[in-house]
């Protein structure tokens, strides 16, 4: 009988589990969603008792922004999509980009592999991956798909199913939307409010409100550039993506331990201090121990002889 | 005592129903992504791309494989991944009316509304330094699925891209 791996239990436990737990969620989802249109309610009201509005406008921002709470609350691929773009200019305002084609290519071509084969293969604007022209250690998500590694973190990488770890690992936090949690709900709150208003006035955005708006979306996209760059992502979300990571590998083929090799390497080049996966993730050795958990004993990464010479003839200037 | 069993019984099956995302034969959903290609079969790799839907687009449902669902959408059926597909209604061009009639509808995204290509314009007219000339470059980095097979075959991988 094969041996109940952590993930196994985890999973078939979590199947139950949550069903158990729709019920509680859908009722507090319902709450929440009631709250938002609250929020509006309250100041179309006071609006329209001073006499700012109609009572006409004010029942409309009311119902619009009933409606508007419950799809923005969701926060649409499409919307993810925007935040995920401003994000990624964000960060490449921070980092350079690697130029090269050949090594960009080669790393798309994995990484859109891999993520064909996460439970998210579908993203509004699909996934992209791109080298970042630097010796610091670290791989960053945008929303929606966009994937950065840098020139650190693949010299980490001494073969394809490493690699693949990382990119995988990244891949399991859009499909999780770790990036989209980092916003503060305030915000969405805030907007919620912008969007009652401007929908039951025009069609698009009148100038304040789209003031307003952007205001906020800037606030949400440096709410999860603060996340990712500074304070890093819970634990929890770090192991729940090296664990969508391990799943995404055995779905195409790769050996899981290419992660346990990876992490090994990173444990050596690692300096502490720097503003890279050492500040914002867990430490490698508490990374394997928990992917040790997940994947059962380790086994060592069979060198496949074409698989590594497009590794090495892609990254060789790495 | 039976009754409470049977209840209980009945809510877990929804429940599961709910959890594994199985969708209902007969409904319509519609396409959540910007550009999602209906295949002749559930895979990423076999079969062929029958045609490319945009989004908000409506299809109906037939059945469903895993996370794939056979659709007819505008003259073809084929198959879709459950991803590129949400049950809502997406109205394209929301006014005040549409957000009118469906003020109290769980069933419907407003395309375009909230943060959209109007913000992120306001964003880089904010933001004069900050570039999106490499955002869009990256956005070009597309790989073809016969480039996946190979890569796959070359590689001595596995992934079948179908049904999971």
């Amino acid at each position: 009988m094969k041996k109940l791996t952590r993930r196994d239990f985890i999973r078939n436990g979590g199947k139950f589990a949550l069903g158990i737990s729709i019920a509680a969620g859908f009722s507090s989802l319902m709450t929440g969603c009631e709250g938002m249109g609250d929020v509006a309610a309250l100041g179309s009201s006071i609006a329209s008792s001073t006499g700012l509005i109609t009572q006409s406008q004010a029942n409309s921002i009311t119902r619009s922004a009933k409606a508007v709470a419950r799809t923005f609350e969701d926060i649409t691929p499409e919307q993810e999509y925007y935040i995920g773009r401003s994000v990624a200019a964000m960060i490449l305002a921070r980092y350079r980009p690697y130029k090269k084609k050949t090594p960009n290519r080669y790393v798309n071509l994995v990484g859109q592999t891999l993520a064909m084969a996460s439970d998210r293969p579908e993203t509004f604007g699909g996934y992209h991956f791109l080298i970042l022209d630097s010796g610091d250690i670290n791989a960053l998500s945008a929303p929606g798909g966009l994937i950065f590694i840098t020139r650190g973190l693949l010299r980490c990488c001494r073969h394809e199913d490493a690699l693949a770890s990382v990119l995988a690992h990244e891949i399991g936090h859009v499909q999780y939307q770790h990036g989209l949690q980092a916003i503060n709900k305030s915000r969405i709150t805030e907007a919620v409010t912008v969007l009652g208003t401007e929908t039951a006035k025009t069609k698009t955005f009148a100038g304040e409100d789209l003031a307003s708006l952007t205001s906020i979306f800037e606030d949400s996209v440096s709410d999860i550039l603060k996340t990712m760059i500074d304070s890093g992502y819970s634990r929890k979300f770090e192991f729940q993506a090296d664990d969508a990571a391990i799943t995404i590998m055995e779905r195409v083929g790769y050996n899981p331990s290419g992660l346990i090799d990876m992490l090994n390497m990173m444990k050596m080049r690692l300096r502490p201090g720097r503003g890279d996966f050492a500040k914002t993730h867990p430490s490698p050795s508490q990374r394997i121990e928990n992917a040790r958990d997940l994947i059962g004993p380790y086994v060592p990464v069979e060198i496949v002889k074409a698989r590594q010479s497009r590794f090495l003839r892609a990254l060789k200037h790495i | 005592m039976k009754k409470i069993n049977l209840c209980f019984l009945l809510f877990l099956g929804l429940a599961f129903l709910y959890q594994t995302g199985i969708v209902t034969a007969g409904t319509s959903m519609s396409v959540q992504v910007k550009k999602a290609p209906v295949r002749s079969a559930p895979s990423f790799f076999s079969g062929k791309i029958i045609k490319n839907l945009a989004y908000g687009n409506r299809v109906a449902v037939l059945s469903q494989k895993g996370k794939w669902i056979k659709v007819a959408a505008r003259g073809a059926t084929g198959w879709m991944h459950a991803s590129a597909l949400t049950k809502k209604k997406i109205i394209k061009r929301a006014g005040a009316g549409d957000v009118e009639k469906y003020a109290r509808s769980d069933e419907v995204a407003l395309a375009g509304k909230g943060f959209n290509k109007q913000v992120e314009a306001r964003f880089m007219a904010k933001n004069p330094k900050i570039s999106f000339r490499w955002v869009n470059r990256m956005e070009a980095f597309n790989v073809y699925p016969s480039e996946v097979r190979r890569f796959l075959r070359q590689g001595k991988l596995s992934f079948e891209g179908g049904v999971q």
